[in-house]
Parts: C-alpha cells; sequence; structure tokens
C-alpha cells in the first residue's frame, strides 16, 4: 500500500525536524515551513519516514494512505469567493 | 433565455405571496426524487468551487447520524453582491432550496449563515423563515446564524467552527464537514445561490435545468458585474455566455478597458486583448488560467494604475488571512511586500521573478484555499501587468498612482483575530 507524507499546516510549528531527518522528500521553504514532495514514499525511505512524522514536535506530519480521497469539498476547497 | 432566479424580482423582499404566484408552490417530491433530479440536473456549487452538488449530497447520506445543513449567505469577496441580493430581495426561493436539501439529505435542522455587517439581509431571511408554514410543526427547525466579517470566514469549515466553537477560522483535513461538521453532525453546507438553484429544480426538473448553459456547465449562473461598465450590478447568465455579450448587455464599458478580473480576489485577470476568446463557465475558463468563483466580473478601465490596485489588494489579502498556516501568513505578506516595493521603484532586479516563486510556494500549502486564490491573483496579475510592473520597477509610481484606487476592499473585513 502506497503511502505519502502530509502535513498539518495548521498544527506546524516549523521547527524543522522533518526536513532535516529526511531530506529526500522534504525541504524547508524561506519561512522554515516543510515542503513535501508529492511523490508515495519510496520503500527505503518508509523507516525514516515513520520517524520524521513521530519527532514532530506539534504532531503536524501524518502518513496517509493514497487514493484515500473522498467526495465533498476537500481541503483544497476555495475558500469562499474565498469564497 | 429569460431570468430564472431574477424572475420577478423586485426592488424589495418577494413576500411569500408574491413568490408563490411567481414560481408557484414547492412540490412535495419525495427525497429520493429531489436527489434524482439533483443530479440529472448537474448543477455545481456557486459559491467558488463549483464542486457537484450529486456529489455531496451523496457524501452526506453516506455518513453516520442525522445531517445538518448550512446555507452558506456569506459574502467574503468583496466584489460580489449576489448572494445577499438573494437573501435580502427573494428570501423564499433561497429557503426552498434549503428546505429540499434538507429533505433530500433527511436533515431535521438548517442554519442560514449571514454576515454580520449584512444587518438587512440577515433580518429579511429571518422574517422569510418565520413565515414558512413547513417550519412550524417543530420537526424541521431553521434559524440565522451571524458570522464575523470576513474573507476567509466563509469558508465552509470556518463556518462551522463558528457554529460550533466561536472561532471562524478554517479547519484542516479530514474528516470532512460532510462527514463530520457542526455537533459532529454530517453537514451539507450548500451556497445561498446554489439552494436557490435548487428550489427551481424542484419545480421544474433536472432535464429543465440543463435547457441552460453548456454540457459541461449547465444552467444559469448569477454573475456581479462592476467596474467601468455602464449599468453594473447583479446579472443572470447562461453558463458560457460571452464575456463582450454580458458587457453589451450591461451597456458596454464606461472607458476602454486595461484588463478584465474574474472570480474575483481569488480568480485571475484576463488581458482586455484577450476578451474575446473568453466564455463565462468554470470548464471554459480553465484553460485560460481563469475561474468564475462565485460569480465576479470586473472592469478594470485602462486610465487606472494596475500597479497600486494590485499593491493594494495583495496587502489586503495578506491582512485576510486567518493566521493560521506558515506558508499563508508568511508568503502573502512577503508578496505583498515585494509589491510594494516594485510600486515605489525600491525592488531589486529579480523581484518579480521571487513573487511568481512565492505565489508557488504559498499555493495548496494552507488549510484552505485562501493562498490558493491569492497566489492566482498575484500570477496573472504579473503575466497581464508585466509592462507596467517592470515600468514601476524601474522608474517608481507613475502619475496615475497618485489617484484613488477603485477596487473596493471592505475596511470592516479585517483579519480574523
Amino acid at each position: 500500500m502506497t503511502q505519502r507524507i502530509e502535513v498539518d499546516p495548521i498544527a506546524c510549528d516549523a521547527h524543522g525536524m522533518c526536513a532535516e531527518l529526511l531530506p529526500e522528500l522534504i525541504e524547508l521553504d524561506d519561512w522554515g515551513y516543510p515542503v513535501i514532495a508529492a511523490v508515495d514514499i519510496p520503500p527505503r525511505l518508509g523507516t525514516l519516514a515513520r520517524r520524521a512524522v513521530s519527532v514532530c514536535p506539534t504532531l503536524a506530519l501524518r502518513l496517509r494512505t493514497a487514493a484515500a480521497v473522498t467526495p465533498g469539498g476537500g481541503a483544497a476547497q476555495p475558500a469562499r469567493s474565498v469564497g | 433565455m429569460g431570468a430564472r432566479l431574477l424572475h420577478g424580482v423586485q426592488a424589495g423582499p418577494m413576500t411569500l405571496a408574491d413568490h408563490r404566484r411567481v414560481h408557484g408552490m414547492l412540490p412535495a417530491l419525495k427525497p429520493s426524487m429531489l436527489t434524482a433530479e439533483i443530479e440529472r440536473s448537474g448543477l455545481s456549487g456557486r459559491g467558488g468551487g463549483a464542486f457537484p452538488l450529486a456529489r455531496k449530497l451523496a457524501a452526506v447520506k453516506r455518513a453516520r447520524g442525522r445531517p445538518t445543513v448550512i446555507v452558506n449567505g456569506c459574502e467574503g469577496d468583496p466584489l460580489s453582491s449576489k448572494d445577499g441580493l438573494l437573501l435580502s430581495r427573494l428570501p423564499h426561493l433561497v429557503i426552498d432550496g434549503a428546505l429540499c436539501l434538507a429533505s433530500a439529505v433527511g436533515a431535521r435542522e438548517i442554519v442560514v449563515a449571514v454576515d454580520e455587517v449584512e444587518v438587512r439581509a440577515g433580518e429579511t431571511i429571518h422574517r422569510a423563515l418565520e413565515q414558512r408554514p413547513e417550519l412550524r410543526d417543530g420537526r424541521t427547525t431553521a434559524r440565522v446564524v451571524w458570522t464575523p466579517t470576513g474573507y476567509v470566514g466563509g469558508q465552509e469549515t470556518a463556518i462551522v467552527r463558528w457554529c460550533e466553537a466561536g472561532v471562524a477560522k478554517p479547519r484542516f483535513g479530514s474528516p470532512r464537514v460532510t462527514e463530520r461538521g457542526i455537533d459532529r453532525r454530517p453537514t451539507l453546507v450548500s451556497n445561498a445561490e446554489t439552494a436557490a438553484q435548487v428550489a427551481l429544480i424542484a419545480r421544474h426538473g433536472g432535464g429543465w435545468f440543463r435547457q441552460a448553459g453548456t454540457d459541461a456547465d449547465p444552467g444559469t449562473a448569477l454573475v456581479t458585474l462592476s467596474g467601468a461598465v455602464a449599468a453594473p450590478g447583479v446579472y443572470e447568465i447562461e453558463h458560457g455566455l460571452a464575456l463582450n455579450v454580458l458587457l453589451a448587455d450591461a451597456g458596454g464599458c464606461t472607458e476602454p478597458p486595461r484588463a478584465f478580473l474574474l472570480g474575483g480576489y481569488g480568480g485571475a485577470w484576463i488581458d482586455s486583448a484577450d476578451a474575446d476568446a473568453v466564455k463565462l463557465s468554470p470548464r471554459e475558463l480553465a484553460p485560460l488560467r481563469a475561474r468564475l468563483g462565485p460569480g465576479i466580473v470586473y472592469v478594470l478601465a485602462d486610465s487606472a494604475c494596475p500597479v497600486a490596485e494590485i499593491v493594494r489588494v495583495a496587502g489586503w489579502l495578506a491582512d485576510q488571512s486567518s493566521g493560521q498556516c506558515g506558508p499563508c501568513v508568511n508568503g502573502l505578506a512577503a508578496i505583498a511586500n515585494e509589491l510594494e516595493r516594485v510600486r515605489a521603484g525600491s525592488a531589486g532586479r529579480r523581484a518579480l521573478a521571487e513573487i511568481l516563486r512565492w505565489c508557488e510556494l504559498a499555493a495548496g500549502r494552507g488549510a484552505c484555499a485562501h493562498p490558493d486564490g491569492s497566489a492566482s491573483f498575484v500570477t496573472s496579475a504579473v503575466r497581464v501587468f508585466v509592462d507596467e510592473l517592470s515600468d514601476h520597477a524601474r522608474h517608481g509610481p507613475c502619475d496615475a498612482c497618485r489617484d484613488a484606487t477603485v477596487l473596493p476592499i471592505d475596511e470592516r473585513a479585517g483579519a480574523i483575530a
């Protein structure tokens, strides 16, 4: 089962430990927030990915099984005008 | 095609008696029939996301627990006034739709969310709810919830959080509100116009609905047209209508246009030279990297300084961040500051490239789509106004920069505390 790393942008506080542990998949933006590669986690990085998730001080990272898409408006639903 | 939603619209609120005379009684359809007609209609959300309503209904019905229906009447974009018009002039059409949606998903609770500054609209809908016999037996209840003014506060998860916890900020990720919204119940959040469209689908059927618009984007949509145009206002268009036809219907432009903003402050700019190719529907606009959003068309006159306009709106968009997500808070502020330096002529040579890079960095990395919409606004502005931006970067403010800006921003709608 393929998995990806997902960050909760509200919980993330830019500690940056994830990028230190897993530079192959995570880099930091200009302000220290993680930019996560939009690829499935290669098997050889599975252990490191799980560690990156567990060391996050604000528990902002999680592994997400691919194709778990629920209809009903995703996180990418425009904020009204923003909505 | 004649007006559908706006058929019979008057200067004041349409009374229940007038509403029934104009549209006829709301037929009592079985939930399964309503759902089938909505599915056949192909109606998509009119709040900006253009998400197929039938899929939302299915998700709510699949979830466990008795659902709640929220009609979203919050209009965060200062360029939009169509939902306010529906609530204050056609309240019973919106209520009909809310009743249909509640029946379709088996909800007994209806919430109409109204921006707290839209006092007239909120009071009108409140009075109209009190007149409805369908809401008297206590089986289905309906109430108005006032939401704090703000661009991001009208986002659907923000409305749910406001109703539940008094915090008008978006939440992130799963479960979706369709699964767990108000009081942990499955919640259907529908834009006010979407509800009004459902009221007509219930009367005339999904096949009738598809007689207007295009195959990919059936039906009509309300568009708020403003800027340098002879007769600004809310228009009901068929999806796919040419922009030029809408402008002609509105008496034409009052000045030579420089560009058009489609979709509002979360939308995109189109050069006036490209206007002939523009057709107004989500699917037709996608290849132009534009969107109809909540139905907004703004005409920017050639006499205005687009750089001054962009700088001001970019600053406003940065202020509208709910402050929860780092890439949005930092990215939008950096973009706005750099744009101001471009305008003032004090930015470095790579300023525009840096702005575009920040737009790319911010988009898709917030809990809601505010950074995405803001990035679209700025990226398209750089594309369309690159000459003016480069001139300012080299020579500083132009003569038109000193004039008052023309794009409205709502000063009341500060950042959500």
